[in-house]
């Protein structure tokens, strides 16, 4: 006899939060263990509760807050029987059914585990860079971006991210220099066009940021371009903006994953190497990861799993 | 003053921190900033677990930017703790209840 939980949901962002809703239905009475709060991209809620506007999720014509999304999300998830713990999972087991997840010392057991704890933002890895976070480097420009009241500042990175936030930025900044590695955008055709036509970004093309200058704060950073001469910009703040790299690493040498840290997942479903582990959303997607993509595969994670666990009966 | 918070604005903010036999953290948010609204539930929490022990109070720097000006504050949400009078803790960015009660520590006691 078990006292081990049907299915524990580790993450909440779109795919857990999906996962969650179509679980609770099943009446599996999941369990999510939802993160902890942070002003990275790896909290309660994932990556769009430092966004602003959502305007790609179908079902809001006029656009919705990140925020407020994810909010909806799990009003869905506990309104069908979700259960949540605003922890942080630290440790994994497994190696043995029922499986164990821990928060800190605190065990909890599950005959199924769904991983969603998608990915965080990736950094330049420059000097100095760490101790300049929250003194003028910023990976969220909702947190930060009022501060830059008619300064100069960057934003680096190609995609519709890196357009969301210098555009978002120009509210407040006087000037958004947005620096781009090659000389084309990677983002979306409608947000290449609003960076080009806002007269406060200016695009700085084949160019990556190399130094980090300033005492206690920002002042400076400095520019490398693709032919290798250098440039200065003045900048106060630095918003990073460059992509993402996948939560996965309470699950090294537990979980197949590749070299970059995603999750495997067998072709067109979300099983995992381990039988009764389901992997959904940008934990094991590097391809599309989009909100909508992410709830899809939250959706086929429950289904995986409702199914798997029927079959062990 | 919703669930035990007290709402501060550039006007309420002095007499309220100098005047409050409490300590009293101040929590800088905006209605844009996703961190702040993770954390926002968790300062209820606190607020109505240690009500008599600390004052929660909250300042939207939209409204009034002179107050997060004069802290300095550079990034929300930032939660400044005042004793009698003086800022004993400076806590940047969401983080969990159970980090947030360690920092409180030195003075819920």
């Amino acid at each position: 006899m078990s006292n081990a939980r049907n299915t524990i949901i580790i993450g909440s962002g779109p795919a857990g939060l999906t996962a969650a809703i179509y679980a609770a239905r099943a009446s599996l009475a999941p369990l999510v263990i939802e993160g902890e709060p942070s002003s990275t991209s790896d909290q309660p809620g994932g990556q769009l509760m430092l966004t602003t506007e959502v305007e790609n999720f179908p079902g809001w014509p006029e656009g919705i807050q990140g925020p407020e999304l994810m909010m909806k999300f799990k009003e869905q998830a506990a309104r069908f029987g979700a259960e949540f713990i605003t922890e942080k999972v630290t440790k994994v087991d497994f190696s043995q059914r029922p499986f164990t997840v821990w928060v800190r010392e605190q065990e909890y057991k599950a005959d199924s585990v769904i991983v969603a704890t998608g990915a965080q933002s990736l950094m330049l890895d420059l000097p100095r860079e760490s101790e300049l976070i929250g003194h003028g480097v910023s990976t969220c420009a909702t947190c930060d971006g009022f501060f830059f009241r008619g300064h100069e500042i960057a934003v680096v990175g190609g995609g519709d991210s890196a357009i969301e936030e210098a555009t978002f930025l120009t509210k407040f900044a006087s000037k958004v220099h947005l620096i781009v590695r090659r000389d084309a955008l990677r983002a979306s055709r409608i947000m290449q066009q609003r960076a080009l036509e806002n007269p406060k970004i200016e695009i700085v093309w084949n160019s990556q940021v190399t130094a980090l200058h300033g005492d206690s704060s920002l002042s400076g950073v400095t520019l490398t371009k693709t032919d290798g001469s250098t440039q200065e910009l003045p900048v106060t703040g630095l918003f990073i903006a460059i992509g993402h790299k996948p939560n996965t690493g309470v699950f090294t040498g537990v979980l197949e994953m590749e070299d970059s840290g995603y999750l495997m997942t067998r072709a067109g479903s979300t099983y995992t190497n381990v039988e009764g582990i389901f992997a959904c959303g940008d934990v094991q997607d590097h391809t599309y990861r989009q909100a909508i993509t992410a709830a899809g595969s939250g959706c086929m994670a429950a289904i995986d799993c409702e199914r798997w666990l029927e079959n062990q009966h | 003053m919703a669930d035990g918070i007290v709402t501060l604005t550039s006007s309420t903010f002095d007499e309220t921190v100098a005047g409050s036999s409490t300590p009293v953290l101040v929590d800088f948010w905006a209605e844009w900033c996703g961190p702040c609204k993770q954390i926002a539930p968790i300062l209820s929490e606190i607020a109505s677990e240690q009500a008599g022990k600390i004052t929660i109070a909250k300042l939207n720097v939209d409204d009034h930017g002179d107050i997060a000006g004069r802290y300095n504050v550079m990034s929300i949400p930032t939660m400044l703790v005042f004793k009698d009078g003086e800022i004993v803790n400076k806590i940047v960015g969401a983080k969990s209840k159970t980090a947030l009660l360690q920092d409180l520590a030195p003075v819920l006691d």
